[in-house]
């Protein structure tokens, strides 16, 4: 499945890429998914990523957990918990 | 109904007219302004910095806008939030709802910011003597959010007095 991906501030910032397409392996299906994939990338990812780190994800513009499946073309995001208003 | 996320600034007078003007049938209009601070935590700010998420940020704020919608009977609501570089007093967010009594416009104003605050994906970055460093989220606007999940059964219960 090809999908794209999303990065805002502070994690955008910290692996140096705003936005990325990539074509997932099978075994990823899910948001949660995504993040172990790209964590395995190792460096910055790992550390960015890493389970325990306070992150939010967004799937097709709506903020999701990890539990949320993927499907085609969808656009997955991870970023800070917000600071507006 | 309106959502507007910009660069530019806008002016509270021409907005707030706009709404009163177009519904004659609303005696309430509750407007709130964010600015940026000087001081955040003890630390002097010079700039700030709002980064959003095109797109997912319409959707959140028109989202918002709804949820108050299915609590209380509002005849329009407008949020205008910033993004961009922006510097201490600058205005940062209105949030405006126009409803018949003053009790709604109060709770549904209240409701909005504060959903906006956990929900809506924006970002400031503020830049002090020590450099520029990403603002943390704070608890206390996760905990403001548990006085609506309390009060959801009774929207607007005390607002015809």
């Amino acid at each position: 499945m090809k999908i794209q991906l999303r990065f805002f501030a502070g994690v955008r910032e910290a692996l140096g890429v705003a936005d990325e397409a990539v074509q997932l392996p099978d075994s990823v299906v899910t948001v949660g998914d995504v993040r172990s994939w790209l964590r395995a990338r190792g460096g910055d990812w790992a550390e960015t990523l890493a389970e325990g780190r306070s992150l939010r994800m967004a799937c097709n513009h709506e903020m999701t957990g990890p539990g949320t499946r993927l499907t085609e073309g969808c656009e997955v995001a991870f970023f800070p918990p917000v600071t507006g208003g | 109904m309106t959502v507007k996320v910009q660069t530019e600034d806008f002016d509270l007078s021409t907005e707030a007219g706009a709404l009163r003007r177009a519904h004659p049938e609303a005696g309430a209009l509750a407007c709130f302004v964010g600015v940026v601070r000087d001081l955040n935590q003890g630390v002097a700010v010079s700039e700030m910095e709002l980064e959003h998420y095109p797109g997912m940020t319409e959707k959140s704020l028109e989202a918002i806008i709804g949820e108050a919608r299915a609590r209380w009977p509002i005849a329009d609501a407008l949020v205008i939030h910033r993004y961009g570089k922006l510097a201490p007093t600058d205005q940062i967010v209105l949030v405006a709802v126009a409803t018949a009594h003053r009790g709604d416009a109060f709770a549904a104003c209240e409701f909005i910011m504060d959903y906006l605050k956990t929900a809506a994906p924006f970002w400031k970055k503020e830049t002090t003597a020590g450099g520029a460093h990403w603002v943390d989220a704070r608890d206390t606007d996760t905990r403001a959010l548990e006085k609506w999940a309390q009060t959801a059964a009774e929207p607007g219960a005390d607002s015809r007095h």
